[in-house]
């Protein structure tokens, strides 16, 4: 019988949840790296035992963490006690290194004057589709980075910062690569999303990047509300089955595009609010999508104090409220972007987890909802492997 | 023989107990103990000075023989307790101020 595997990074550890095909029995694992943030992990669809962790802390920095054998034991890479012991002597050190390529260049500041890029943490790990060894790396400030070399270093794929980035200001939530799409059906072509900065996509692997911004509307946050670049993206999402079809939630707004982000019109339709951070897809079907309407920007918590997921099994525009199981008084917890998963399964499970600690599931595509765990610090990110 | 006291969460990250000890020639400096802190614990490279600047992070600080060190220059000479092994180079996580 399959299983699920939810990984969860929060900002006092990581947690794994486990559960059979029928998700209603849950074990919990963790904390792992109890104390420090774990912005984000998640496991390789090449290797379903190896994952990756962003580990990091406001005093001592970023660590990448890797498991191969699916989160039950976890090395910096390059550090196992096998490689240890290698011909090659110690490693480097360098599986935390994060150096901007060439030119370190500058990006807006607050004031408007330029600032020089800064590392800071690595917000999102996004594993290649087909080789363990690979991963792409998104970080603050906003760039991003690829290891071949199952995480021991990493190197950056610059041309992004060449997509006009000396115009990219930081929002109050920082400027980071949140948001890193792979095409399954095209290995040359990515999509990323930054804070404040916009989305973008290459169709070289990566070597030169371009905005894909056309038909985002900001009046409230752009002078320019039609600008190339400064969109504030919170999430993107794609269906494998068709990966020129993107859904977005941007900071108010709620939009698809049809080819590749050329072009995108806005689906908000009949929600509440069209704030809010995560959006995804249905596994199986690929017009189903699901968003968590936050009530703005000032009010960063459930409309009316009730906690609803909203689906759309129209692409968007028409949305049903999903609220069987969930709060509906007296909720007023925040769902970051990368906190909303879904599973494999043939009865699609839809997780998120909260800044209050609580991390849900729905085993049937939204229609009943239960608390995993209530408890945990705030979840930061959500990521589920189905395994056979 | 040097000894060095870590803060928790880079004694876990090098997964040792307690301090720390570290063969430093002399001169005995700030930056002659960290890079032989980095040498034979790799997995602390980047936690306690910058990969690139070798800057000390901003919330690291140096303590020894009851003296804050952390603005000194990394040349400095470390006091001759620390070189004798009588008293630890420690390495602090500034207070959180919370």
């Amino acid at each position: 019988m399959s299983s699920v595997r939810v990984l969860v990074g929060t900002k006092k550890g990581a947690f794994i949840l486990t559960a059979d095909g029928k998700r209603q029995n849950w074990s919990v694992s963790g904390p792992h790296f109890a104390g420090w943030e774990i912005y984000h992990l998640k496991g390789s669809a090449a290797d379903p035992n190896r994952l990756f962790a962003s580990q990091s802390s406001g005093w001592f920095g970023q660590i990448i963490q890797r498991s191969d054998d699916g989160g039950k034991t976890w090395n910096t890479p390059g550090s196992t006690p096998e490689e240890l012991k290698s011909e090659g002597g110690m490693p480097k050190g360098e599986s935390n290194k994060f150096t901007y390529a060439g030119e370190v260049g500058k990006h807006m500041w607050y004031d408007g004057s330029q600032h020089p890029w800064e590392f800071k943490r690595v917000w999102h790990v996004e594993p290649s589709l087909t080789d363990p060894d690979t991963a792409y790396a998104g970080v603050e400030d906003a760039a991003i980075f690829k290891t071949t070399d199952g995480g021991k270093t990493w190197k950056e794929l610059s041309g992004l910062r060449r997509a006009k980035g000396n115009l990219w200001q930081p929002g109050a939530g920082g400027m980071a690569v949140h948001t890193i799409l792979l095409d399954p059906k095209n290995a040359k072509r990515i999509y990323v999303a930054i804070s404040a900065g916009g989305a973008f996509r290459t169709d070289d692997g990566g070597v030169t990047w371009k905005p894909i911004t056309r038909g985002l509307k900001s009046p409230f946050e752009l002078p320019d509300p039609d600008a190339e670049v400064g969109h504030c993206v919170h999430r993107m999402t794609l269906h494998p089955s068709r990966p020129d079809v993107l859904f977005m939630q941007k900071h108010w707004d709620v939009l698809r595009t049809d080819n590749a982000g050329d072009q995108w019109n806005e689906v908000s339709g009949n929600l509440p609010t069209d704030f809010g951070f995560p959006i995804d897809v249905h596994a199986h079907e690929p017009e189903t999508i699901y968003v968590v309407p936050i009530t703005s920007d000032s009010l960063h918590y459930p409309p009316e104090g009730k906690l609803r997921v909203y689906r759309s099994r129209t692409g968007g525009n028409d949305w049903e409220p999903l609220s069987k199981g969930l709060p509906q008084k007296d909720c007023y917890v925040n769902i970051l972007r990368d906190a909303m998963a879904v599973d494999q399964m043939d009865s699609c499970g839809i997780y998120f987890g909260t800044t209050g600690g609580q991390v849900y599931c729905s085993p049937d595509g939204g229609d009943n909802w239960h608390a995993i765990v209530r408890d945990l610090p705030p979840v930061y990110s959500v990521e589920v492997q189905t395994l056979k | 023989m040097i000894r060095v006291g870590l803060p928790f969460h880079l004694r876990n990250l090098a997964r040792v107990d307690s301090e720390v000890t570290l063969d430093v020639p002399p001169p005995v400096t700030i930056s002659a103990v960290l890079d032989a802190l980095e040498a034979k614990y790799p997995v602390l490279c980047g936690t306690i000075r910058d990969h690139g600047t070798l800057k000390r992070r901003a919330f690291v600080r140096f303590f020894a023989c009851k003296e804050d060190l952390s603005l000194e220059p990394v040349s400095t000479s470390l006091p001759e307790a620390v070189v004798k092994g009588e008293e630890p180079f420690l390495i602090v996580g500034a207070i959180a101020g919370g």
